[in-house]
């Protein structure tokens, strides 16, 4: 009857009987092609969800007490049942959460998301100016996401967050970011940038340095007000641990769904071979999460592999498996990011022939001429 | 002894108890309890804080504290033994401070 003796973390790795909250892509449809997204959107795909396909899963969600969702795309308020799924959600007592490019973002709907218990919403950016934020993003996307923070704050809807992918450009940018977020009330939210998706190739030249990462961990520790989604636990290995759980949650404690259904074990590794089936499975969403051997096999202790002689392994668990895996490294091998650097001569040992694409995607095809 | 809690980011509180065992208390309506192998995760709607409850009697405790007029009947309804009743009004102290249970009384009715 005393207390379970062995470390939290452990227990998380086994697996809980349902994610503490999950990723749910709703759709491929996006206005803007950011060179690093995760799931190549840009067009939307005709076999995406339905809403009542939607509602049903959500439904299933309820019946497991998943706490929260990030809703997420592509672009998810271009879906015109968006606000039908949030408002389902938070009927169901599933915290909605929502990162989106602002673009929809009017004054209208801005007071109307004010209005609106149990919603987060997540305004991304990825320089703290246009043009820093455009070359990523696309012309007009700084400007864009701006407006829907002043109509967000003018409608009093209170900390939203400022959400940023760090990338060599505009890591040293953090103390503008953290200016920017402040003068909206806004809470900033920083994430680790992954080779995934169209990111596969825009990774290699917007990945941080070891010094800006080195930069990036003191000055998280110096702020545990910004959230990284427990995005950086390979910075562990600097010694001080970022607030979070810092493991890889990847089908333990998190999960992807994709706008037509499939689950993945996290965001940032769409590909089949972390597919662990479909919400339109027999047993739906429950029977994926808790038998999928693709699951179930991540729940089983990992190795060490390469790493097991560092003396730091226990802090940075080996880092990312996701930006492992599109970089061409072995999974039970250093992360490419390694801040002992161990990923580079791992990274430079490989062929580029030998790392895995993503899947084709959706991105929409540059037409070279206008009719 | 082990924690019976743990909240991330946050190292749990491991001082003296404030006087607890007298007061009422109760699960704040706004989180949700969920039941897990070790114990139970909680989760805020309100502040969105999650917490781990690191031990089945202490979840048991923390879902029946409203039914009690005190804090102390509720352990004695329980099954801990009174020898570890000070760990887990400690625990208690550390899940009040954090937002999961909550004095009906100091807190009139607000959203």
């Amino acid at each position: 009857m005393t207390p379970k003796p062995s470390p939290l973390s452990d227990e998380l790795k086994r697996g809980l009987d349902a994610p503490i909250c999950l990723t749910w892509e709703l759709t491929y449809g996006c206005n803007l092609a950011c060179t690093h997204c995760l799931s190549s959107s840009g067009r939307r795909d005709p076999a995406e969800l339905s809403t009542e396909q939607v509602f049903t899963v959500i439904g299933e969600l309820h019946d497991l007490k998943v706490f929260y969702v990030n809703l997420g795309g592509g672009e998810p308020t271009i879906r015109p049942d968006f606000y039908d799924i949030v408002d389902r959600c938070v009927a169901h007592g599933i915290g909605a959460k929502f990162s989106t490019n602002g673009s929809t973002l009017t004054p209208a709907r801005a007071a109307r998301l004010a209005a609106t218990e149990y919603v987060d919403v997540q305004v991304s950016i990825d320089g703290a100016d246009a043009a820093t934020n455009d070359a990523v993003r696309g012309d007009g996307s700084f400007a864009t996401a701006v407006r829907a923070m002043e109509h967000l704050a003018a409608a009093g809807f209170g900390p939203f967050k400022v959400s940023v992918v760090m990338t060599r450009h505009n890591i040293p940018q953090l103390d503008r970011f953290e200016a920017l977020a402040n003068r909206f009330g806004a809470q900033l939210r920083l994430t680790r940038l992954r080779p995934s998706g169209r990111g596969a190739d825009a990774w290699w030249h917007l990945h941080p340095t070891n010094d800006q990462q080195r930069h990036l961990h003191a000055w998280l520790l110096d702020r545990p007000e910004v959230l990284t989604g427990d995005s950086f636990f390979h910075l562990s290995a600097l010694g001080g641990a970022l607030p979070g759980l810092n493991l890889c949650g990847a089908g333990r404690v998190v999960c992807l769904i994709d706008p037509l259904g499939d689950v993945y074990a996290c965001p940032f590794v769409l590909h089949d071979e972390f597919r662990a089936g479909s919400v339109l499975d027999p047993g739906g969403f429950a029977e994926v999460w808790r038998r999928s051997p693709l699951f179930v096999s991540l729940r089983q202790p990992a190795s060490a592999g390469a790493c097991a002689s560092c003396g730091s392994y226990d802090a940075c668990q080996g880092g990312c498996m996701a930006a492992k895996f599109f970089t061409g490294l072995p999974l039970d091998g250093p992360d490419p990011e390694c801040v002992l650097g161990h990923g580079e001569p791992a990274l430079a040992g490989g062929a580029p022939g030998a790392r895995p694409r993503p899947a084709p995607g959706h991105s929409v095809p540059i037409r070279l001429g206008r009719r | 002894m082990r924690g019976l809690l743990t909240l991330p980011g946050d190292p749990a509180a491991d001082g003296a108890a404030p006087e607890l065992a007298g007061r009422r208390l109760e699960l704040d309506p706004q989180v949700a309890l969920r039941p897990e192998p070790f114990g139970a995760l909680a989760y805020h709607h309100g502040t969105r804080r999650l917490t781990f409850l690191r031990s089945a009697e202490l979840v048991a405790l923390v879902s029946t504290l409203g039914d009690h007029p005190r804090v102390d009947e509720a352990l004695a309804a329980g099954d801990v033994a009174p020898a570890l009743w000070p760990s887990f009004r400690r625990a208690l102290a550390a899940l009040l401070a954090s937002g999961v249970i909550r004095d009906p009384e100091a807190q009139p009715s607000q959203r």
